[in-house]
């Protein structure tokens, strides 16, 4: 069926994103009418379920949100409980936690770029049958992946849901061997970061160009653990692409989440009933000029100039950024000196605390309400794919418009790659994806 | 049970995922040195986290994530179980409920009005459930999440034909093999280990921790024992005891008793 007028297209289980969604789009008379994604992840109310838990617990409950950004979870709940409580996070603590979420985004990107769309790029159905003719580029990829996943577990103690992060800190610190044993492994990867970008610069980018709000996170100058020159990972103000610049605290007054009848997870808006995209192309939009020079020069070599507009090369964003986290990573270790202690105390304090902080797929939000003995009387948590639900949607439906030429299974491909730009995480949004398109 | 898993060339594979993080099932793509290699002697023919390729069934092997938790997916493994020769559940979700399953202990609808604005329109049941409690199971794999070198022992326990190698012992035994020094002993630290099933190689006690339960209970634990020593000799309240049996294998039997119980002896002593 190649027909452009009447069509209805759904696939109805999205491969290679992480969680179960579909997507049902609806052409009449040659105009895209609707496009839905439909995330039928089952809920599983974890902001009802921390209710009546101590305030000790979110690291370790919400890290189970998301077995793909478990630290993100952790790192979002202890800044909001931590700046609750008026604690200051010693510096160097800091630095061991923004090393843990450097793991996190080496782990999760190499995921995404190489294992779940760079298939998309070169033609097959997954990375395993794209082993078959690339294999050394699935194998640079598990390389890549052990290494993240290796300072996860030297840093925190697991890969997945990390063991030792705690409020306030660490349970143990790790030493300065440990750390310097990664150090061989990691200026390799960052290596073969910088090889992969390039490749990856020279895939065949869909024409698409997009114009939202972008948001992400940017460290207040001298406010961050690293000072005034980071790059987004762990702390920032919220900003936007058009002009909004303000502390974690105030989300709620800018952000709300609503709930669609075709989806378990919210959409994300503006109070002012804006769109807006988080996530890489976000950060680098808005803190290119953070990127220390080794990066900068990679970015730019690859053709990489914010802003970036084609969603299609959120891909070639992500590489950056990997290369980006595996040379901070690098930077923390040889700065690294063993905190005195692993972790302060944190005494409760009743009322409401934020945190936000970048998982790989953009802004996390937490908000919780402490009773004055630390018990959780509420929370709220809002994760990235939630935010970027009602962009993709939009996204789709111009591309689907602009792409009517496709038969039905080529434009499906097409639509699931364009979502994979988004590297939707549907387990953590669940509170994705099933193509249809119904042309009429 | 067919031919045996061992006889056949490349057996066919399918990964399936319900209520979860999706964590369990990325522990087989973080099998980084053994992915290509088991890739090349099985038939993955329905893993969508990995692949959009996707073979009908039946599959001499389906491997498992997640809890029960909608009238869909209570179909759903039902017909899971029909197409598949050998079953096998990975991860505290399928194997005991996993952290959503503390909703079996509250008000599901309550926790709905809570996070949704307009509850009726979402599907669910009032108790979060193990694989086991709707269809038979070959074979169960602890943790949360699982530990990839016990995923991998699994599979090639089957291609191999022989039986796998996944203790029941407590994580103490790990500790002790490993030579640690006891958190809970030396350091006062809350510690599960005594009760807790081993995998994970007791990640916590080598991090200072106490053991946070991942792996859910034991063969037979002695949970009472244990939940006396955490608030008679460490000084914990009911409440925390309850809490530290009630997180991610809160509804497996043995801790699911152990924290009613103490939740049981809080509220006497509220009354009381």
């Amino acid at each position: 069926m190649s027909h452009t007028h009447d069509r209805a297209i759904s696939v109805e289980a999205l491969a290679r994103v992480e969680g179960e969604g579909a997507m049902h789009v609806r052409v009449t008379d040659g105009v895209v009418e609707r496009v839905e994604l439909e995330i039928y992840e089952p809920p599983r109310f974890f902001e009802a379920l921390l209710r009546g838990r101590s305030y000790l617990e979110p690291p370790d409950i919400t890290a189970r949100i998301c077995g793909i950004c478990p630290v993100a979870y952790q790192f979002s709940a202890a800044r909001a409980i931590e700046s609750l409580c008026g604690v200051e996070i010693p510096d160097g603590i800091a630095q061991l936690r923004r090393l843990l979420y450097c793991g996190e985004w080496i782990e999760s990107h190499v995921l995404h770029i190489f294992l779940l769309h760079a298939p998309d790029f070169l033609g097959y159905q997954g990375a395993i049958e794209m082993a078959s003719d690339h294999r050394e580029l699935v194998e640079t990829a598990l390389r890549l992946r052990k290494a993240g996943n290796t300072l996860l577990e030297v840093v925190g103690g697991r890969a997945i849901h990390p063991i030792n992060v705690r409020i306030g800190g660490f349970h143990r610190a790790p030493t300065r061997a440990e750390l310097d044993a990664l150090v061989d492994e990691l200026s390799w990867c960052r290596d073969a970061a910088a090889d992969a970008a390039r490749l990856i610069a020279g895939f065949e980018f869909p024409h698409l160009e997009i114009e939202p709000t972008y948001v992400a996170l940017r460290p207040e100058p001298g406010s961050g653990p690293s000072g005034a020159t980071d790059y987004p990972i762990d702390a920032g103000r919220i900003v936007s692409t058009t002009g909004l610049d303000i502390p974690v605290e105030d989300w709620p007054e800018h952000f709300h989440e609503e709930q669609m009848s075709h989806s378990t997870a919210l959409h994300g808006r503006m109070r002012d009933g804006g769109v807006y995209l988080v996530g890489p192309a976000a950060r680098f939009n808005l803190n290119a000029d953070r990127l220390p020079p080794a990066s900068a020069e990679l970015a730019a070599e690859v053709g990489l100039v914010a802003p970036v507009t084609n969603p299609f090369r959120s891909i070639l964003v992500r590489a950056v950024e990997l290369h980006y986290a595996v040379d901070e990573a690098l930077r923390l270790i040889a700065a690294y000196e063993p905190p005195e202690v692993p972790a302060v105390p944190v005494t409760p304090v009743a009322g409401v605390g934020h945190g936000a902080t970048e998982a790989p797929r953009g802004i996390l939000y937490h908000r919780y309400e402490l009773s004055d003995d630390g018990t959780i009387t509420a929370a709220t948590i809002v994760p990235p794919t939630s935010q970027n639900q009602p962009a993709i949607e939009a996204d789709l439906a111009a591309f689907v418009q602009d792409h009517l030429h496709l038969d039905d299974d080529d434009l499906q491909w097409r639509c699931e790659q364009a979502i994979r730009n988004y590297d939707p995480c549907i387990s953590c949004s669940t509170h994705f994806l099933d193509l249809t398109v119904e042309r009429r | 049970m067919s031919a045996p898993i061992a006889t056949i060339e490349r057996p066919t594979v399918a990964v399936w995922k319900f209520a979860s993080c999706d964590g369990c099932q990325l522990s087989l793509l973080s099998a980084e040195d053994e992915l290509l290699a088991i890739a090349g002697e099985i038939h993955i023919a329905y893993f969508l986290e990995a692949t959009r390729e996707v073979s009908d069934g039946p599959y001499d092997i389906s491997i498992v994530e997640g809890s029960i938790t909608t009238p869909h997916d209570a179909e759903r493994i039902r017909h899971v179980r029909a197409i598949s020769d050998t079953l096998i559940t990975i991860g505290a979700c399928a194997t005991a409920g996993g952290i959503q399953a503390l909703r079996n202990f509250a008000e599901v609808e309550e926790y709905r009005s809570l996070v949704y604005a307009r509850p009726d329109q979402i599907a669910a049941l009032a108790d979060s459930t193990a694989i086991a409690e709707h269809v038979p199971v070959d074979l169960e794999l602890r943790g949360c999440p699982i530990e990839t070198s016990q995923l991998v022992e699994v599979i090639s326990a089957l291609l191999a034909g022989r039986a796998p190698v996944t203790p029941t012992h407590s994580v103490c035994v790990e500790c002790k093999l490993a030579g640690r020094v006891c958190v809970a002993v030396a350091d006062g630290v809350p510690c599960l280990g005594p009760v807790t099933q081993a995998g994970c190689g007791a990640r916590c006690p080598a991090f200072s921790r106490g053991c946070y339960g991942c792996f859910g209970p034991m063969e037979t634990p002695n949970t009472t024992s244990m939940a006396d020593h955490l608030a008679d000799q460490l000084g914990l309240s009911h409440d925390e005891v309850a809490h530290l049996f009630r997180t991610f294998n809160a509804d497996a039997p043995a801790f699911r008793s152990e924290a009613r119980r103490r939740e049981r002896a809080a509220t006497a002593t509220t009354e009381g």
